[in-house]
């Protein structure tokens, strides 16, 4: 996996609270089976005017001109500023995907949806949590100034604006030390896999139901 | 020290290790797979040159793509090429690695929240994961169950084991009897309104109460596998005798002696008396009427006999807005009635209602009766090839089509319009699925969740009506 240090991008504003994935990506694109290739079709229903198919050529589609990322100066957005809930609905990774293949690396919002929030980090992707009042500055900032970036340390757990006001913010250190070593955790998973066969036959003893096959 | 909750004893069964920065590794008993989330984790397997770590945890069924009609042809009969690629991948997969799955034209076909439960797969007490929010739905049955993304279902693949971090304790409970006419879907329905879309984040949520105690599990399985949509990843209900008779004899349960020392077990699984949970709701099931949503999130519900909300009446400006937006999005007026909300379209199906009961409910209201003719389509959809050879057994597929109502193969169809069906722009639609977001059941489409009854008596008449009125 890709590593996460530290990162100083612009920021494009996302105001709408309880995003939710169909919203990130629509259903038709997750017939792929390739884990890239989603980014034309992040937002696809706000972003385009039609409807969007698979394998389409989404450069010749009719854009909504109402739609914040179609809006030049937000063009390059790589922080992406968001409301409550973010991420709600399905489990669908390929939200993460789609964010990540458009070019975002950061997500700030007063709170995420937990199965979102989870798949960010293994996609390299760093989800923020601030409180609301911060959100809601760094919404009337971010409109207020063109250009507006925001740099982000995950060591230092800081979020900085242009003016130098710096927040703080949680991180749970297991997902954090992934994030910031790009490590695989299925191979750090499995360096105890002595302890996992250990387990299992304890309860292939105590439990024999749980490994019943079908008849 | 106080006592346990059903979530920490499922918890505590299954840690394989704590780590000392706060995260756990956690056995899993049970994995189920479907097409669309499964295939960038094998490939991720096979890239990486690891191997399942145990194959008869897990079982797989395609669901999400495959057509509803023409179910002879196999996946011929899938016309989307891109849809027919995923579920050929997904039977190439399970094939090299040696993994059970129910293809397209077997009988045991059906949607995989349906499945497990109907084979016992899906055991009191167990661990189960799938790459599919609704997979609260098995927490029905005293599980800890839940959706995952595409990157654990490889870890899950590989390990046998999920990273976790142990959530919060939440209580929901529903007192008291549930009225006519009120059905499981609309106690859940009912407390996403109350609690909001992330009113459960961070929580599993176990659901209790004499309303709950008194719910088939049928009618369980309907409240966990919406948990997801008040926020929670989990969902649960304690074990007791409904549970336990539910799962005896199915294929994947124990027999003999096993089966009893099971049974002991799974007498264990409910909450202590003195546990403490971080968060406790309470609902009156007497007050429960009849939910319809009539916007664009499953907080958005109303009482059948209520009104469509008036934004002018909101002060909150962010709530404000979204009642709005969802008003424009579903062509509805503040105040309006909910029963003056004119349908184009019926859908019972889903891993929400999909089940043999839920057929019945849907069975009882039609018959005799002829589906309205404003309505486009009525179609009911079983969530397996085994309950719709049940449903047949019982008669109800003749009751559907006589009045009127298509009779379809199983799969997950509209609930998200990954296959062919799907509604048209702006048309207005009645359905028994679980989300009502913008364009979940087609670019444009209006969906209003509701009720197996309540889809049904909206089909008769061509707009929502009170079925506790009804069945009086
Ligand atoms: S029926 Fe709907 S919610 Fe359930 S698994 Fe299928 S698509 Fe998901």
């Amino acid at each position: 996996m890709r590593a996460f240090t530290q990162h100083q991008g612009l920021v494009a504003p996302m105001d709408r609270s309880n995003v939710d994935t169909d919203m990130i990506i629509p259903k038709q694109f997750l017939k792929s089976i390739k884990r890239t290739g989603f980014g034309p079709n992040l937002f696809d229903e706000l972003r385009y005017l039609d409807e969007g198919k698979p394998d389409q050529d989404s450069s010749q589609r009719p854009l909504n001109p109402d739609f914040v990322l179609n809006q030049p100066r937000y063009e390059g957005a790589s922080v992406l500023l968001a409301r409550s809930n973010f991420g709600c609905g399905s489990s669908r990774e390929h939200a993460p995907w789609a964010l990540d293949d458009y070019g975002f690396r950061v997500i700030i919002a007063p709170s995420f949806a937990d199965i979102f929030y989870n798949n960010c980090f293994k996609n390299g992707l760093l989800p923020i949590v601030l409180e609301e009042k911060v959100v809601d500055q760094l919404f009337q900032e971010t409109e207020e100034t063109e250009g507006y970036q925001l740099a982000i340390d995950l060591e230092a757990q800081t979020v900085t604006t242009p003016s130098g006001e710096s927040f703080s913010f949680d991180v749970d250190s297991f997902r954090r030390h992934c994030l910031l070593n790009g490590l695989d955790d299925i191979g750090v998973t499995l360096e105890d896999a002595e302890l996992i066969k250990s387990y299992e036959e304890q309860r292939r003893q105590t439990a024999p139901w749980l490994f019943n096959a079908g008849q | 020290m106080a006592g346990k909750t059903l979530y920490d004893k499922l918890w505590d069964d299954h840690l394989v290790k704590q780590r000392e920065d706060g995260s756990a590794l956690i056995y899993i008993d049970r994995h189920l797979l479907h097409e669309v989330t499964s295939p960038q984790a094998f490939e991720g397997l096979r890239l990486a040159g690891r191997k399942p770590w145990r194959i008869d945890a897990n079982l797989a069924t395609p669901d999400h793509n495959v057509p509803t009609t023409d179910r002879e042809k196999g996946i011929e009969g899938i016309v989307d090429p891109v849809s027919r690629i995923q579920v050929e991948t997904l039977g190439k997969n399970c094939d090299e690695f040696g993994i059970l799955e129910f293809k397209i034209k077997d009988k045991r076909q059906g949607i995989v929240h349906v499945i497990g439960p109907e084979q016992g797969a899906t055991l009191p007490g167990m661990t189960i994961v799938c790459g599919d929010s609704h997979t609260s739905t098995h927490g029905a049955f005293g599980c800890l169950a839940h959706g995952i993304g595409t990157s654990e279902v490889e870890h899950v693949l590989a390990t046998q084991c999920l990273v976790q971090q142990k959530m919060k304790n939440m209580l929901v409970k529903v007192n008291g009897q549930l009225g006519k006419g009120v059905t499981g879907k609309d106690v859940v329905l009912a407390i996403i309104g109350k609690i909001g879309t992330a009113g459960g984040t961070g929580h599993a949520i176990e659901f209790g109460g004499e309303a709950i105690q008194n719910l088939s599990m049928e009618g369980r399985m309907t409240i966990c596998n919406m948990a997801i949509e008040a926020g929670a990843r989990v969902g649960m209900v304690a074990v007791d005798g409904t549970t336990i008779d539910y799962v005896k004899d199915r294929p994947f349960s124990p027999r003999g002696e096993t089966w009893d020392a099971a049974v002991k077990y799974w007498r264990t699984l409910h909450s202590d008396l003195d546990a403490e949970f971080d968060k406790v709701v309470e609902l009156e099931g007497s007050e429960i009427l009849p939910q319809v949503s009539w916007g664009t999130s499953p907080e958005m519900v109303a009482d059948v006999t209520g009104n469509v909300p008036d934004p002018a009446k909101e002060d909150d400006p962010i709530k404000r807005e979204g009642i709005e937006r969802a008003l424009k999005y579903m062509g509805l007026r503040p105040n309006q009635a909910i029963t003056d909300i004119q349908l184009d379209r019926v859908f019972i199906g889903s891993c929400t209602n999909s089940r043999i009961e839920d057929l019945r409910e849907a069975a009882v209201v039609v018959k005799g009766r002829k589906v309205a003719d404003s309505l486009k389509q009525a179609m009911v959809v079983p969530g397996s090839g085994l309950v719709k050879a049940q449903a047949e057994a019982e008669g109800l597929d003749k009751i559907f089509l006589e009045a009127g109502l298509e009779w379809r193969d199983p799969g997950c169809s509209m609930c998200l319009a990954m296959n062919a069906d799907k509604l048209g722009q702006g048309e207005h639609c009645a359905s028994t699925s679980n989300r009502n977001f913008e364009g979940r059941q087609g670019f444009g489409g209006r969906t209003h969740l509701v009720s197996p009854t309540m889809a049904a008596a909206a089909a008769i008449h061509g707009h929502f009506v009170d079925v506790s009125e009804l069945l009086n």
